[in-house]
């Protein structure tokens, strides 16, 4: 946790029945997907049913979250005030080795990324309470 | 197809109020300024509409908008409707136009949009994408279709210096046209040159946020022919709406554009070959060139070079977006494109027309590649 996101608090989304155990997943330092016994895949955003199938039938399971790079931009405009003192800054479109594609910012990177390098979780602690997924390079 | 149906139908009419910054002009105005315009141009006045359909703002999203704005005209329509498939729900409404008409439920139909995102809110616009995308610092369109635009360039080979011809060639059509906001032509180094927003996208890269209103005037050929303006015909239309999260679809860089295109080409019996100009919904660089390669129209990843080569520009194979497209005349969501084929296959185009054409095309996109629509209009009459 430090000051640099003490203004991240206002963008994470509300935590409610569907979507806690991947918030707290992160908070105990682990990256959790929703599992579908129906069909085998691992779905994000977390839904009461697999998009993929339908079935109502899923489980939540700790997931390795490495990946490779989909796409990214280089963000310069000051869309929020939580992003200021980091800009120009990545985010990324990350494909999971686990399923899903996740949307995640890249930040203090030492050298700029390219499609197709590979990522790993980055758990970043915002407050007491909370820690989001970023990503940063394999390494 | 179009011709199976009972009768053909046309746009009579077409009006639209100033581009890019109208302070005091409210969002329902726009719509009523706009009306009136097109009402006008189609020698029609208020009491020959039976219809009223229109695109929601973009900047808000209210409720019963259509018959609000069909009050502001003092209109009691039977048929009245607002379609949410944001920047192709201008085309979406044309469909339905039709369809209304055909089943015999309205015979003038008004459709419009228009908006005050530049004087009025403009919130709407740099909103955080894709779920949870704001944790992740994915604000606005912007930086959603660079993510869209970087993949393209990785799959296909589309290159930067390319992107700047697009903005490059709409820019040059613009300096033609009086109603445009951007009419000065500008150079590849000016384009580099112009700040970064969320690379791969300069400055130039991005439509311009505007307010604005546009409307266009529907009814059958029949009724046309009382009218004094030469009747632009709706020869075929298509849709294919890709929906989802953009970056979680199986292919992100790719819009609706060649199955709507299909189906439009199909509907209106022509081949992509036999178009003569397009107004395409240009909101980043990166469309037009996806939207021509999906169409068909080139390869897939000859789009960029198809415009470097200049064969978009007036005069060229095929002229695109004649009066500067949202890039440079407005960055509204794409009624205008309309309006400027429907002037084209008029004829009214001044210094900007293209030679003598007789089919066009309008392309129209919603979301962040999420919606697309396309039609096929042309000045042929039986």
């Amino acid at each position: 946790m430090s000051e640099e996101f003490s203004e991240f608090g206002e963008l994470l989304p509300e935590i409610n029945a569907i979507n806690s155990p991947y918030w707290d997943g992160l908070g105990e330092g682990e990256v959790r997907l929703q599992h579908c016994k129906g069909c085998g895949v691992n779905q994000y955003p977390a839904e009461s049913f697999c998009y993929e199938c339908g079935s109502t039938d899923l489980e939540w399971r700790k997931v390795d979250g490495g990946g490779e790079v989909y796409s990214f931009i280089v963000v310069h405009q000051p869309y929020h005030a939580a992003f200021k003192s980091f800009l120009p800054y990545t985010v990324a479109i990350v494909q999971m080795d686990d399923g899903p594609r996740m949307l995640a910012a890249m930040l203090n990177l030492d050298a700029p990324i390219n499609i197709g390098d590979r990522v790993q979780p980055h758990i970043q602690a915002i407050n007491n309470e909370r820690s989001v997924l970023m990503y940063e390079p394999t390494g | 197809m179009m011709k199976d149906l009972k009768q053909r139908y046309c746009i009579v009419g077409v009006g639209h109020t100033a581009y890019g910054k109208n302070p005091g002009v409210s969002q329902i105005a726009h719509n009523v300024l706009a009306i009136r315009a097109a009402l006008d141009d189609a020698s029609l006045t208020t009491d020959d509409v039976d219809g009223v359909l229109t695109k929601a703002p973009s900047s808000t999203f209210p409720m019963l908008w259509a018959p609000k704005i069909a009050e502001a005209l003092r209109i009691q329509p039977q048929v009245v409707g607002t379609l949410d498939q944001a920047g192709a729900s201008n085309i979406g409404l044309i469909q339905y136009a039709i369809s209304a008409i055909e089943l015999g439920q309205a015979s003038v139909v008004a459709i419009s949009y228009g908006d005050n995102p530049r004087t009025g809110s403009r919130a709407s616009y740099a909103r955080a994408r894709g779920g949870d995308g704001a944790v992740a610092g994915l604000f606005g369109a912007p930086s959603s279709y660079a993510m869209a635009a970087r993949r393209r360039m990785y799959e296909y080979g589309t290159t930067k210096e390319q992107l700047a011809y697009v903005a490059m060639t709409h820019r040059h059509h613009a300096s033609m046209n009086d109603n445009a906001i951007f009419r000065d032509p500008f150079t590849i180094d000016e384009y580099l040159d112009s700040r970064w927003v969320a690379e791969p996208f300069n400055l130039l890269d991005c439509c311009p946020v505007s307010d604005g209103g546009a409307a266009y005037i529907i009814t059958t050929e029949e009724r046309a022919k009382e009218l004094t303006k030469t009747p632009v015909f709706i020869d075929g239309i298509g849709q294919n709406h890709p929906s989802w999260e953009f970056f979680r679809r199986k292919d992100m860089a790719a819009s609706g554009a060649a199955v709507s295109g299909k189906m439009a080409f199909e509907s209106a019996g022509i081949k992509p070959d036999d178009v003569d100009f397009c107004e395409i919904y240009d909101c980043f660089t990166i469309v037009p060139i996806i939207t021509l390669e999906e169409y068909g129209i080139v390869e897939r990843g000859k789009g960029g070079e198809f415009y470097q080569e200049g064969h978009t520009r007036i005069g060229g194979k095929l002229p695109c977006n004649t009066s500067g497209g949202l890039l440079s005349e407005t960055g509204m969501p794409g009624t205008q494109l309309v309006v400027e084929a429907v002037r084209q296959l008029r004829g009214e185009c001044g210094d900007r027309q293209v030679d003598n054409p007789e089919t066009g095309l309008v392309s129209q996109q919603g979301g962040i590649l999420t919606t697309h629509a396309t039609m096929i209009l042309s000045n042929k009459g039986a």
